[in-house]
């Protein structure tokens, strides 16, 4: 068993929502890593027996995507966009900036993403897909610092904030 | 190259004018009823269920916003009578790079969209509808989350809507982080719970499209476009806008511009008043000289700060036709002349190679190729051969490339994307790529073919 009883409710619910039980494997996996912090084996398995189809194929599908991990991950996920608005507005200096001084702590997961809709207000970036915008290499540090302080929280991909 | 300012063209505010108004609580189920949500979607069902389409939508001209600008009411057409169940999907995946319009709608309007999907349901007859959503739009879901959950408690969802007899469920599938999935065919397969791979056309959509059954696909923008076209009329809606681009679009405007954000504007105003009408744009906040800008997201050919250029209007087949370049998702990135074009170039073919699906052996190999050779002229390494060898991998996934109409190679349009800034260095600057390959450095070791 890897989904909590709550959750497990709510992963009953999201499978009646579609035609078919299989259409649910991309939100299923979005619930269970907002549970665990990252996409396990035994959720995937147990993914599998929701929706009705073998491991294999759950494991199949998901790894297709960027966002499910599928090795442990720090418990903030800092997403950084270098594509080409930010490119020249910042993203790049922000980004070395945030892998060098995370670069020892397991708890920040530093990525680079691409363009992710906040553009208007770039350079940007998300911590655990919350959106932060006109950064800099400081700010942006001071952002990642006060989401381990607990200052900020994140609502989580999969609805409410658990 | 000119950057004179023009004279003030401001916004034409139909599908931003909630949440422009009501900045505080826009998306909330009373601050859009208090500003006239629903009305239409009432209006709709007291009028003949196709009638919205073949009629209203149809008069109205209203094109796709989501990048092929295809007409909206044609694409309803093509669903083959009497089959049911059908299916609605709007698209909500916004990958473009520099495209943040529907993030913006999804956030600040639910409830628009809600109700210009109820408006295209109604009228084709659908009675399960999806919004397949970004997945990195964690305060969109919860704002769309909650819209459905308050439209169904006033009764604009679920059964017997408003006592009319129609039904209709709107579920939110949230995407997972791979761009492709905004490719109609690549979102339905992921909406099955599959690796999200473009699927082979025909069969299009319409006839076997989700769950191999009848399915329309649209963008946000142009489902929220919807209640205002009921509200005034198609034949007036058309009024707005210019020639086949009809009323309005909002273009995402970012980079070296003053003022960059979304601004909603009559189709028809030319890219200078875009970029530099102070009430828009505002011109480069350095004040230096547009170089170049990309004009329909990144997936589309450049144009370059010439007066040519800037003085095009906002029409999706002029500027086509035109240029060979495209409206797209309405994105316009605007650099300034610090700016080295190749760089951009190659962060876009960074993007393309990281963003295929794999499927199509051109795209997967020639889209890695070109950001391998753009890395190194980027970097210094340029070799005097390199713009041939680019516009030679760039012709074998899009044949023709350098004269629109071109061809493709490939399953989807993404491959062909991936030449765009290659095509688009070939025709502006080509001198300046010839330059940096010659200063490169003459003799490389081997291993640097390797390494980036
Ligand atoms: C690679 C690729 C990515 C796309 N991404 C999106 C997207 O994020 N959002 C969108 O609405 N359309 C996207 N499209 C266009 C869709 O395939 C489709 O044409 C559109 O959603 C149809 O809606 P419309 O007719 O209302 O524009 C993309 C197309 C391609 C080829
Ligand atoms: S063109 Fe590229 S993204 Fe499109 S189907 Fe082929 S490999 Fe996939």
């Amino acid at each position: 068993m890897t989904f909590n009883p709550t959750n497990l409710a709510r992963a009953l619910e999201i499978v009646a929502q579609y035609p078919r039980p299989k259409s649910a494997i991309l939100p299923l996996a979005h619930l269970a890593q907002d549970q665990d912090g990252w996409l396990t084996p035994e959720a995937m398995r147990e993914i599998a027996e929701l929706v009705d189809v073998t491991p294999a194929e759950v494991l199949g599908t998901c790894s297709f995507y960027t966002m499910f991990k599928r090795t442990p991950c720090g418990t903030y996920v800092v997403s950084v966009c270098t594509n080409v608005t930010c490119l020249v507005l910042g993203g790049p200096e922000i980004l070395e900036h945030l892998e060098d001084r995370y670069a020892d702590d397991p708890d920040v997961h530093v990525e680079e993403v691409e363009c992710l809709a906040a553009c208007g207000n770039a350079p940007s970036m998300q911590v655990n897909y919350e959106f932060h915008e006109h950064l800099n290499p400081d700010l942006a540090a001071a952002i990642v610092d006060d989401y381990k302080s607990g200052e900020l929280t994140a609502r989580g991909v999969s609805g409410g904030r658990q | 190259m000119s950057d004179a300012t023009t004279t003030p063209v401001g916004e034409t505010r139909f599908v931003t004018a909630r949440l422009r108004e009501r900045p505080d609580d826009s998306w909330t189920i009373e601050g859009a009823l208090a500003s006239g949500a629903y009305n239409a979607f009432r209006q709709a069902l007291t009028m003949d269920a196709e009638s919205i389409g073949k009629e209203q939508v149809a008069a109205s001209g209203l094109r796709g916003r989501g990048g092929a600008g295809f007409p909206t009411a044609t694409k309803w057409s093509f669903l083959p009578p009497d089959l049911a169940p059908r299916y609605l999907v709007a698209n909500g995946d916004e990958g473009e790079p520099s495209t943040f319009k529907d993030r913006m709608l999804v956030e600040r309007d639910p409830h628009q969209l809600v109700e210009g999907i109820a408006i295209a349901a109604y009228s084709i007859g659908c009675h399960q509808a999806f919004v397949y959503l970004r997945g990195e739009f964690a305060l969109g879901y919860e704002r769309l989350m909650q819209a459905i959950k308050d439209a169904h408690a006033r009764g604009f969802l679920g059964q017997n809507i408003q006592g009319s007899g129609f039904d209709l469920e709107i579920a939110v599938h949230r995407g997972a982080g791979a761009y492709i999935c905004g490719e109609e065919t690549a979102l339905l397969e992921s909406l099955e719970g599959e690796r999200g791979m473009p699927r082979i056309r025909p069969p299009f959509p319409a006839i076997a499209g989700l769950y191999a059954k009848p399915t329309v696909i649209n963008n946000v923008e142009t489902l929220s476009t919807l209640p205002h076209i009921v509200t005034m009329g198609g034949a007036k809606y058309a009024e707005l806008g210019v020639n086949k681009s009809t009323g309005t679009r909002i273009f995402s405007l970012s980079g070296h511009v003053k003022r960059p954000g979304n601004y909603e504007v009559e189709l028809g105003i030319t890219f200078r008043d875009l970029i530099f009408s102070p009430e828009l744009g505002g011109g480069t906040p350095s004040g230096r000289p547009v170089k170049f800008f990309i004009p329909g997201g990144a997936s589309s050919q450049w144009l370059t700060g010439s007066d040519e250029h800037l003085d095009a209007p906002l029409d999706m087949d002029f500027v086509q036709q035109t240029f060979g370049v495209m409206l797209g998702s309405g994105a316009v990135m605007v650099y300034d002349d610090t700016v080295n074009p190749v760089l951009v170039a190659w962060r876009l073919a960074k993007f393309f190679a990281h963003e295929s699906c794999g499927k199509c052996t051109p795209c997967r190999e020639g889209a890695g190729w070109i950001e391998k050779v753009l890395y190194r002229i980027s970097h210094g390494q340029g070799r005097p051969g390199d713009l041939d060898l680019l516009f030679s991998v760039g012709n074998s996934i899009s044949p023709g490339v350098l004269n629109a109409p071109f061809t493709q190679t490939t399953i989807c349009p993404l491959g062909p994307s991936a030449v765009s800034g290659v095509a688009s260095l070939h025709k502006y600057f080509r001198d300046e790529v010839v330059e940096m390959c010659r200063r490169g450095p003459r003799t490389i070791p081997v291993s640097a073919e390797v390494t980036r």
